[in-house]
């Protein structure tokens, strides 16, 4: 196939992917997913869940051992040559040599490439051009990883992986970051990244998969994802009121309850129906619920609940 | 020529001059950094010059008339094959083992430049002083201990050559060994001791029973240093030269082989 003969507009297809260390543990266990071209795609997980193990099969660094990758609709590890051009990457833990400096550094990798755009540029874009003549091993550690993405972008890559791209930096840092990542996305750059903080995630992913002990736990928009947790709503009720004052649970809707003190909390899939139950209920008998809180799932609590639901069944 | 042949040239050339700005780029990059270490410049350096003296003692009780080089030849091919092992493989070993551990090779792999672009490019700072060492060390040897040009200089200069190469490939391998720049210092000493005793840097060849002697031609840098020597002595042809420099060509094949199989980007997680 062509190099941009790929299927569909996706420029990321995975299939069936596996991947077992020596010595035997299983990292990926047969996952497959794509990503179309110009999204941003976010593999979440737990430690340990095969998030870098499988971008690192992705940026070809291994090969599988079963299962099929492709990028552009080429094999990233047996066609480099091919790929690498238009690839740009930025790994969880990358070293540079520490006697370099960061403009020599990055010298060196526009060197190596066979288009890159100019080292003053890009050091400017990722606001190290004040510590161009700094030596790497003077940076700090958020520093690195800002030099990592500049080396990342040195080439206009059309396909970026980001392997947690803002591990180690500041609030600020993390905002430039992402804006940067936004702003990449408007160009119809393709972004595969992984990270820790949800809520960023599920602000800045086009489509996300859940991994957890090297299976995906769920995938789709964050919307998607969040939409098939339940609710929640939580009140505390007045002195002398109790949860089974409140109509049959499970005729409202609640799958299920907890109390603490005089503050129940429901969760429930059918958020509306449950809610307006609740305060039909409350109108009727004149209860006031103090501290009304009622609000679909968070990614967090998505992930949460995918984690917490996977170890019950190991 | 057709078309067709016109464009598979031009891309040949378009992947060589792209092979060989990506070698200078690493090697200059390489090359900034060996500067910058001035323990490793300095052991390169100054070995290969002062070892040389402290096996002169054996060499001059030695009668190597008729057997051999003189004294001035030897103690010439004792510095070259010092600056095979100091210059090139003891401080490539290190360079390996660190780019390996602070995951510079690992970054390097997510780039244009291929593997063996990656080990070759590393490499070139450290080969290419061991060549300026050692032409200057035979240089040196010519004006200060009269050994004159050599007899048949592209022995000497094949062994130079098959010297850095071999030299080169085997801290490669000698690197998957290594856990850690300080361990460099233990694991590349099997081969500076079997150099040094068996191919005839700190024990002359000529002192040991032929047999054994010509057992010992067989240890990975034994034919470099035969040849280097040879250089001077215009003694080696013929079969026994197609030997010498098969048996080099057999251990660059072992190493380049084990080095695809078993060469570590990263260090143990």
């Amino acid at each position: 196939m062509d190099i941009d003969g790929h299927s569909g507009g996706n420029v990321i297809e995975v299939t069936g992917l596996r991947r077992v260390y020596a010595g035997g543990f299983e990292a990926v266990r047969g996952i497959g997913f794509s990503v179309a071209r110009g999204e941003i795609f976010a593999l979440l997980g737990t430690n340990g869940a095969g998030k870098t193990s499988t971008v690192e099969l992705l940026e070809g660094l291994a090969a599988p051992t079963a299962g099929r990758v492709r990028v552009f609709g080429r094999d990233p590890y047996r066609e480099r040559a091919a790929v690498r051009p238009r690839t740009g990457v930025m790994l969880q833990e990358g070293g540079f040599p520490a006697g370099l400096t960061v403009a020599g550094t990055a010298r060196m990798w526009a060197d190596c490439a066979r288009r890159a755009r100019p080292v003053a540029d890009i050091l400017a874009r990722v606001g190290l051009a004040a510590r161009a003549g700094v030596r790497v091993g003077q940076l700090s550690g958020g520093e690195r990883r800002r030099l990592d993405l500049a080396l990342a972008l040195l080439t206009d890559p059309e396909v970026l992986f980001l392997d947690e791209p803002t591990a180690g930096l500041d609030a600020e840092g993390r905002r430039d970051t992402w804006e940067l990542v936004r702003a990449l996305r408007a160009g119809g750059t393709t972004v595969l990244l992984t990270t820790h903080y949800l809520e960023e995630a599920e602000g800045l992913a086009d489509r996300l998969a859940v991994l957890h002990a090297g299976r995906i736990a769920a995938i789709g928009t964050p919307a998607e994802v969040t939409a098939s947790r339940p609710s929640r709503i939580s009140f505390e009720l007045p002195e002398g009121h109790f949860v089974g004052d409140l109509p049959p649970l499970a005729a409202i809707g609640v799958d299920d309850h907890e109390t603490e003190g005089r503050t129940v909390r429901l969760r429930t899939r059918e958020l509306q129906r449950t809610a307006t139950e609740l305060l039909l209920w409350a109108a009727r008998t004149g209860v006031e619920l103090r501290r009304l809180d009622a609000r679909s799932a968070s990614l967090e609590e998505a992930f949460l609940d995918i984690a917490r639901e996977r170890e019950a069944t190991v | 020529m057709t078309t067709l042949d016109l464009a598979s040239s031009e891309r040949g050339e378009r992947r060589t001059s792209g092979r060989v700005r990506r070698l200078r780029a690493l090697a200059r990059a390489e090359l900034t950094l060996l500067l910058r270490n001035r323990t490793v410049v300095l052991t390169a350096l100054a070995v290969p010059l002062t070892l040389p003296f402290c096996v002169r003692p054996a060499l001059d009780r030695l009668d190597l008339s008729g057997r051999g080089p003189g004294v001035g030849a030897a103690l010439t091919t004792v510095a070259v094959g010092f600056s095979f092992l100091f210059a090139v493989h003891t401080a490539l070993v290190g360079t390996y083992v660190a780019r390996r551990e602070e995951l510079v090779l690992k970054r390097l792999r997510t780039g244009e430049l291929t593997d063996a672009e990656i080990l070759i490019g590393t490499a070139l700072p450290a080969v290419a002083l061991g060549l300026v060492q050692s032409l200057l060390l035979c240089a040196g040897g010519a004006v200060l201990l009269h050994t004159g040009v050599p007899r048949a200089p592209g022995l000497t200069v094949l062994g130079v050559l098959l010297g850095l190469v071999l030299s080169a490939a085997l801290a490669a391998l000698t690197s998957v060994v290594t856990r850690s720049v300080e361990g460099a210092q233990v694991t590349a000493l099997p081969l500076v001791l079997a150099t040094m005793i068996g191919s005839g840097l700190a024990v002359p060849v000529e002192s040991l029973p032929a047999r054994f002697a010509r057992g010992l031609e067989l240890l990975p840098l034994s034919p470099a240093v035969r040849l280097v020597r040879a250089g001077w002595t215009g003694d080696l042809g013929g079969p026994e030269l197609l030997r010498t420099i098969a048996v080099a060509l057999v251990w660059i094949a072992v190493a380049v082989f084990a080095v695809r199989r078993w060469f570590r980007w990263e260090g143990r997680r």
